[in-house]
Order: structure tokens, then sequence, then C-alpha cells
């Protein structure tokens, strides 16, 4: 079968998506709609995680702010629906384009510093946006804000229903994912990953870094953005909470799960994150303490998280023969 | 006379109260290697980093190339050809050598907002650079990863990446820094064979490498240039005995 991954990481990643592909279908034969919401849920913030990781990952750039790019494309399906403005394609539009300004202004300030100074100043700016919409009364500060009908497309790209939804949220997670690679292989990527390990060297060799990583840092906004867009029309209810520097550190942890500068890493550090939260808050009320307890583990061991693992047996499998 | 390549006017550069640079002047000749001595802390490092845009100078100008170039970052500068390597081996550390070389190709070729075309697909900037790997002897190790290489090795690789960005000039800040003879001496004979072809800057404390290697010497005590002349001036030169050479070297 020669289309078939060779490599076990790659085995596993193809039969992930092998399995993702028709799961509507098969949520909707064995009759559990939850597992859909949940699998809806994971690939959205997979998205997220996608982006993130792109600047994280690969531009080595930690970001402690990025919830702050779903609120803005969660808000951006939100308030033109308060006003009755259903158009999908404004929404979109309007998710990209806020995001990628936003991000243009911020990223231009804060990568101008490096290290934790980063990390903080991409959190305080990402505050910023949490107590923006706190104080926006007028769409529902801290009570949130109910989306009554979900973003309005042609027909044959509706987003009406949860298996539609679905496929939208799968179609632009392998977007995503396919993007990332080509950008992470070709000039710029190049560029950016450079300037990660050794930028005083890349700018010697006659890279405005600064330039490309902010470019970087844009791409990554308005990719999350669409996180954010498909998750107020998922949870048809938008609140600042769902912004919270909390959930940026969240982001954090999954791609550092999935293995951070890797291509389907964040994919399945995500998927784990959502699923272990999930299953351990059934099994017990003091699940938080056993889920922090995984992770510090996680860190503290699992170097290069579980992409890191596969690409380890990958490896002893070739040393052996 | 020949055509001035680099010329720099009243350069000067204080840290608090130390002066680093204290009103240099020094002209380069196109196709010449000028190397400059001096004592540990007279300021040569500090020099060469004023001169490819990572400090900036107090007050002076630098004119590259029939132009100042005082008011360009460092990457506009590599971009004008000026060109350097690091005393402190400074490469990319989990890339092969190859794609080492390849960066510093893309980085003189172009701009790189190119966000499709993958880089290994690039058969012309893969052939430019394998030509600079093979100008220091490491083409045949061309897909090793580039931490896994000795020490000399990598101050090879640094050459290889100075020499893909095609400069018009090179700075070298001590290349042979932590090489054994045999490194040492190979890197001598790369540094010859670029005579002539290539401008360069030479910064080094093994002074038998200086003296084989420089049509031209300069002198740098505290931060001030105290002569520049010959090879054979200056090991003649009663001031820089004192000043400089005078301590076993003449």
């Amino acid at each position: 079968m020669g289309w078939f991954p060779q490599t076990i990481s790659g085995r596993v990643y193809a039969v992930i998506l092998l399995i993702l592909a028709p799961a509507p279908f098969v949520f909707e034969w064995i009759n559990q709609p939850f597992y859909l919401d949940l699998l809806s849920r994971a690939l959205i913030l997979a998205i997220a995680v996608v982006s993130l990781n792109l600047i994280l990952g690969f531009g080595g750039m930690v970001s402690l702010g990025h919830a702050a790019y779903i609120g803005i494309g969660a808000y951006s399906v939100g308030i033109p629906s308060y006003y009755d403005f259903y158009n999908g394609w404004l929404h979109l539009g309007l998710a990209l384009s806020v995001s990628a300004a936003f991000a243009f202004v911020t990223g231009a300030i804060s990568l101008r510093t490096k290290g934790v100074y980063f990390i903080m100043i991409t959190m305080a700016f990402s505050q910023m946006v949490y107590f923006t919409f706190l104080s926006l009364e007028e769409y529902g500060a801290d009570d949130g804000l109910v989306i009554y009908s979900r973003s309005e497309f042609p027909e044959w790209l509706t987003m009406d229903g949860s298996t539609s939804l679905y496929y939208w949220i799968f179609g632009l997670l392998l977007l995503s994912l396919f993007f990332v690679r080509r950008l992470v292989h070709a000039r710029f990527g190049r560029v950016i990953v450079g300037s990660k390990f050794n930028d005083q060297r890349m700018q010697a060799l006659g890279f405005d870094t600064y330039r490309y990583r902010l470019v970087c840092y844009v791409i990554s906004a308005m990719m999350c953005s669409l996180a954010g867009m498909l998750l107020g029309n998922f949870t048809g209810f938008i609140s600042p909470d769902m912004i919270g520097w909390a959930r940026s550190g969240e982001l954090i942890f999954m791609v550092i799960i999935g293995g951070a500068g890797t291509f389907f890493g964040p994919l399945v550090g995500t998927i784990a994150f959502v699923l272990l939260e999930e299953f351990l808050s059934l099994i017990t009320v003091y699940w938080h303490l056993i889920f922090g307890v995984m992770l510090v583990a996680l860190v503290l061991f699992g170097k290069g998280g579980i992409d890191g693992w596969l690409s380890l047996m990958d490896r002893k499998r070739a040393d052996n023969g | 006379m020949a055509e001035q390549l680099l010329n720099i006017h009243q350069l000067n550069k204080h840290f608090g109260g130390i002066v680093a640079t204290d009103n240099v002047n020094l002209s380069v000749e196109q196709g010449l290697i000028h190397a400059i001595i001096g004592p540990n802390g007279a300021g040569k490092t500090t020099l060469i980093a004023q001169l490819s845009g990572q400090i900036k100078p107090d007050s002076g100008e630098i004119e590259f190339g029939g132009h100042s170039i005082t008011g360009y970052n460092t990457a506009r500068r590599a971009r004008e050809g000026l060109a350097r390597s690091f005393q402190i081996t400074s490469v990319v550390m989990p890339m092969t050598l190859l794609q080492n070389v390849m960066l510093a190709v893309q980085g003189t070729s172009g701009h790189s907002f190119r966000f499709w075309s993958p880089v290994s697909e690039d058969r012309e900037m893969a052939t430019a650079a394998l030509e600079s790997l093979a100008a220091v002897g490491l083409d045949d190790r061309a897909d090793r990863i580039a931490a896994n290489l000795s020490h000399g090795e990598q101050r090879q690789l640094e050459v290889a990446m100075a020499l893909a960005m095609k400069p018009r000039m090179l700075l070298l800040d001590e290349p042979m820094a932590g090489m054994g003879k045999e490194e040492g001496a190979m890197m001598v004979d790369i540094l010859n064979s670029l005579k002539g072809d290539i401008t360069i800057l030479l910064v080094e404390h093994d002074m038998d490498a200086v003296f084989s290697l420089a049509d031209r010497l300069s002198v740098l005590v505290n931060g001030h240039i105290i002569a520049t002349d010959t090879v054979e001036n200056i090991r003649n030169n009663h001031e820089v005995q004192k000043a400089y050479l005078g301590d076993g070297h003449a």
C-alpha cells in the first residue's frame, strides 16, 4: 500500500484523520450526538492550537494571549448577529481583518521584547481584549451574548446542522494543517525557524527578522480567529469567559502535549487534552488535581510530547533494522 | 591608487566611561586582506560589530562601496554585500550544513515573503550553497546536522555561510579561534584562495596566520588605530613593537 505512511507516527496520524473524516455518521449511527459535540469542540480548539504552534513551536514566540483571537473571531459572529446581520462572509471577513489589525499593532510592540517579557506583554494585550468585552454592556458584558442563528453561507457551504458545522471545522482544520506545512517548508518558514534558533545570525545573513516574525504573528492570529468564528457558531453563545488568559495557557499546554514545532502534534495534543479533561471529570470531582499532576509529569519527562514519543519509536525501529 | 571599498571616518564608541572606539579612521582597499591586530580589549570586536551594524557608534561615518551605511541595520548591510562571521560560532545548530548555507543564499537573493514553494526543491539555491560548502571543503558533509560537527568544521561552516552571501567584503572575527594547528592551516588556505576576489577585513590573534595572509595591517590599541601599513613595515615599526608586538612577538 504505497499511499499509506510507512512510519509509526505517520500511520497514527493517518488513522486519526481516517477516524475523524466520517465521525458525524458514525456517531449518528451509534446514536451518540454528545460525542460529536465533544469532537467538534476539540477540533475547533485544534485550529487555534495549530495557529499557536506556528508562532510558538516553529517561531519560538511564546504567546500567552492567543485566546484573544478566539474572542475576536467569536465576537465577529456575535456582534453582527446582535444587529441581525447573519451574512457568513461578513463574519468571516470581520474575524480575519480585525484579528489581523489587532495582531499587527500589538505584535509590532510585543515583538520588540523577548522571552518572559514577550509572554507577559502578549498576556497583557489579551487581557485588554478580555476586559473590553467584559465592559461592553450592550453585548451582554460578563453575561455573554446569545447567537440565535448560525452564520449564513450559500446552500452548498451551509453551517446549519451539526454535521455541516463539523465539516466546516474539519475542513478548516485540514486547511490550517496543510497551510502551516507549506509555510514552514517555504522560504518564509526557513526564516522563522532560523530566527527561533539564532536571530542574530539571521540578521547578519540579511534577514530583517522582525518583519518576518511580525507577519508570522499576524498569520497565526488570523488562523486563530477562524477557530473563534467557528466556536461562536458552535456554542451559539459567547462570553468573555472563553478568552481569559487561562484559556491561552491551556492552548500552550495543548501545543506542548502534542509536540511543539511538529505538524500533527497540535491536533493530537488538543484531542488528548480535551478527552482527558472530559473523562477525568466524569471519574472524580478532584480531576483538576490528577490532570495537573499529569501535565507536570509530561512537561518534566515527556520531552517532545506525543509526536516526540512516536518519532522516538520510529527511530528505535529504524535502529533495529 | 586602488579603489577604497570601506572608509571609516572618525568613529567613536563609549561604554560608560570606557572608550571602546577612539576616533578610528580606516580605509580598506578593494581586493586586499586587511588585518586588524591589537591586544585583548583593544576594541577589535566592538569595531567589527559597528561595521556590521550590531552596535551603533556614538559618532562617525561608515562608507561602503561609495555611500554611507551608518544608518543601515545589520540585515541591510548584509544585503549590501558586507558579510560577517562571528568570533563565537553562530550557526543554526539543529539544521544541516546545506540548510544553513542555503539560508545564507536565501538572505541575499530577494525577499523571503514566499509562503508556498518548498525550499528543498529549489535546485538553484542548493547548487549555490554546495559551491560555498565545496570552497571550504565541507561539501561531502552537506547533510550532517551542524550541532554534530567538530569545532573546526563549525568554523568552516561559518565561513561557507559568509561566502554564500556573495559578499563584496567579509568581516572575519577571529576565524581561527579555538582551532588546532591543522584546522588553522586549512583556514589559512581557504582564506588565501579567496584573496583578490573578496575584500577581507580580518581580526585575528594568530600572528603567523595574520603575517601569511594580510596585505595590510592596522594596529588597534585602546580603541585607537596607532598604525596602518604593509606587514613588513609594521613589523619594523618601533612604536608598534613597543605598544604591542614587543611582548614576545617581535
